[in-house]
């Protein structure tokens, strides 16, 4: 169907709420829902529109296929797309997790000014440069065996935390304690495994970073949440970092596409977008990809609390204290890029539902199950990641969201040009150097890499944050601006 | 050689390319050298590995896609990449690939980096015949 009938079907369905009804399209199932304001709907590109349609068309799909503000056109799902399925009759879709599996954001306080930060942070900078490899070929310093591997996807981040990688308490913050109930060593393939297994502890390239912060001047919107979390003052620093599971979950995701073209007519499923593939949940096939998908989740934790470490370390080194005097403890650790077993209320009882996020941040609100106990009257963090040139924003989860979108958010801002159309636009070493003249300072494996994630290559993040808040899926806690960035 | 154009108006976030060979060699090979320059300037990889590879799949269009994902699954395994490929294809479903790689280690001293490519997608992607022998599109996620 021509995209531009499918725009012609949208309709205005509440303040920032547009719907395309299951009649705009043969085989939706459900309407297709669509978060955004009038501004960010007409940014959006075409394939959003085709692509959140296909989404309504999947088996057990419930009450509507979602896409959230920051939506733009991905694979198989848009990215920014939610969609939840009945377990006992719906499907499991790749396309609806993404190849980066279990990408997501992690943010880390520090008791340190910016202040106290700026005299160093050049010092800083290149020394988590050193301590966190990234880029195309990086080697992880944590070395594997496969028994170990196995461990690790079966324990996510407290692998880490019981060989010394970390705190316990780092566990008490995260989405699931770091660590999703479900994973299958045995359905990884060892091509997944050979691929993975040495990537322990990299950061990855393209939008993976890992960026120092301050809370600006006007930056805490909510200073009594902010001080729950442990976000503090205006100037004080802290440490975002974005990557997922790197080889080890894009093979997976990789081989499970292939499989799932190959079975679904087994199933009497045929979609329209092959990169839609899927398989009954309770299908073995399906059962074998959730097992996989979740290893692999699994791995990602385990990544960013390796990496986590190794902050600690270069921060202990460059300001001669031991890391805990320096206050850096994990605020919290999101998901953006999976698909969970979660209980929802559904036609007035509560059934069990495999919620899809790709590109989409779970949001749980005040008193929800899996949010900690120190958080619990504020609502699960939501760390929202924006250009490494403008920020990015800390929000917490909210009631609304659990009855609206499946306790689900946005999770970036989105492009808005090519990657080759920003590097025409500006050269990475000149962008490092303007950025510095900023105060921001930059190092990166690739130069090119860093011309891609220009700045004004991405939508405003500001705006995307206000539809949350308008909408009241996510609250507005503290804005977050970069002092420093590190990229592969 | 034959040619390629990386596409900028299929992906924003990540990496189109259209790829044109005189024959099903010459296309494998174009795509090949497209995506070592994606991933590395390939005047910065000194030629010190060789390696031979066989691939088998039942279509020709996810022949190429495995191709394609080998390419990547090397580059994160044994963190090497390979600028140069002579590929030999035949069969009529199953098809065959042999292909001889040359290329080198990924070494951060010496080599220029570029997009780190995660997985071969089907969006949009298509292998077929065309006036001037075979094309094909592909988008890499990155």
């Amino acid at each position: 169907m021509p995209q531009d009938t499918l725009r012609s079907r949208i309709a205005q369905a509440g303040d920032c709420v547009w719907e395309i009804p299951p009649d705009a399209r043969r085989g939706m199932l459900v309407p297709a829902r669509i978060y955004a304001s009038e501004a960010l709907l007409a940014q959006m590109d075409q394939g959003v529109f085709e692509q959140v349609t296909n989404v309504a068309c999947l088996p057990g799909i419930e009450r509507a296929a979602l896409c959230m503000p920051d939506g733009h056109w991905g694979y198989g799902f848009p990215i920014g797309g939610v969609a939840a399925f009945d377990a006992a009759s719906g499907v499991i879709s790749p396309g609806g997790i993404g190849f980066d599996i279990n990408c997501g954001m992690r943010l880390i306080r520090t008791g340190l000014t910016e202040e106290e930060v700026r005299p160093r942070l050049r010092d800083l900078i290149s020394a988590l440069f050193q301590a966190v490899p990234s880029g195309v070929g990086a080697r992880g310093l944590v070395r594997l065996s496969e028994p170990e591997f196995e461990r690790v996807m079966l324990e996510g981040a407290g692998w880490c935390v019981g060989h010394g990688y970390g705190w316990s308490e780092d566990l008490d913050h995260m989405e699931g304690r770091g660590c999703l109930r479900g994973a299958d060593p045995a359905a990884v393939s060892p091509r997944a495994l050979a691929r993975g297994m040495d990537q322990l502890g990299t950061l990855g390239s393209g939008n993976h970073y890992l960026e120092l912060q301050v809370v600006g001047p006007e930056g805490l919107h909510d200073p009594a949440s902010a001080r729950v979390l442990g976000v503090e003052q205006p100037g004080q620093v802290l440490v975002m970092l974005h990557c997922g599971s790197r080889g080890f979950g894009h093979q997976i995701g990789t081989d499970y596409l292939r499989l799932f073209d190959d079975v679904m007519p087994r199933y009497g499923l045929a979609v329209r977008d092959r990169e839609l593939a899927c398989a009954p949940f309770r299908s073995k096939e399906g059962q074998a990809y959730f097992g996989a998908m979740t290893a692999a989740a699994n791995t990602a934790f385990a990544n960013r609390q390796v990496i986590t470490h190794r902050v600690r370390e270069v921060f202990a080194k460059v300001f001669e204290t031991d890391p805990g005097e320096l206050g850096l403890s994990v605020i919290y650790d999101v998901c953006h890029n999976t698909a969970k077993l979660e209980r929802h209320a559904v036609e007035g009882g509560t059934r069990e539902l495999v919620v899809h996020r790709k590109g989409a941040t779970r949001a749980f609100g005040p008193g929800a199950p899996d949010v900690p106990d120190a958080y619990r009257e504020v609502g699960q963090p939501v760390i929202i990641g924006g250009s490494m040139e403008t920020g990015s924003a800390l929000l917490v989860g909210t009631t609304r969201a659990m009855a609206e979108t499946w306790g689900s958010t946005a999770h970036g801002a989105g492009r808005t040009m090519s990657r080759g159309q920003a590097k025409r636009q500006v050269r990475g070493e000149a962008l490092i150097k303007q950025m510095e003249e900023r105060g921001i300072i930059v190092r990166a494996a690739s130069k090119s890499g860093v011309a891609e994630e220009a700045g004004f290559a991405y939508k405003d993040l500001g705006s995307v944050v206000d539809v949350l808040d308008r909408l009241d899926i996510s609250r507005r806690v503290a804005t977050l601006t970069p002092i420093g960035n590190i990229k592969g | 050689m034959g040619r390629y154009r990386f596409l900028e108006d299929i992906a924003l976030a990540d990496c189109a390319i259209d790829i044109e060979g005189s024959t099903l060699d010459d296309l494998f090979e174009t795509a090949a050298a497209a995506l070592a320059e994606l991933m590395v300037d390939p005047a910065t990889v000194p030629i010190t590995v060789d390696r031979t590879i066989a691939l088998e799949a039942r279509r020709l269009d996810l022949l190429f896609h495995d191709w394609l994902s080998e390419l990547i699954f090397l580059k994160d395994r044994d963190r090497q990449v390979f600028t140069r490929a002579a590929a030999h294809v035949n069969g009529d479903g199953p098809f065959r690939l042999e292909a001889e790689l040359q290329g080198g280690p990924i070494d951060p001293e010496r080599t220029a980096l570029g997009s780190d490519p995660k997985a071969v997608t089907f969006h949009q992607f298509a292998v077929e015949p065309s006036d001037a022998g075979w094309r094909a599109r592909v988008v890499i996620d990155i």
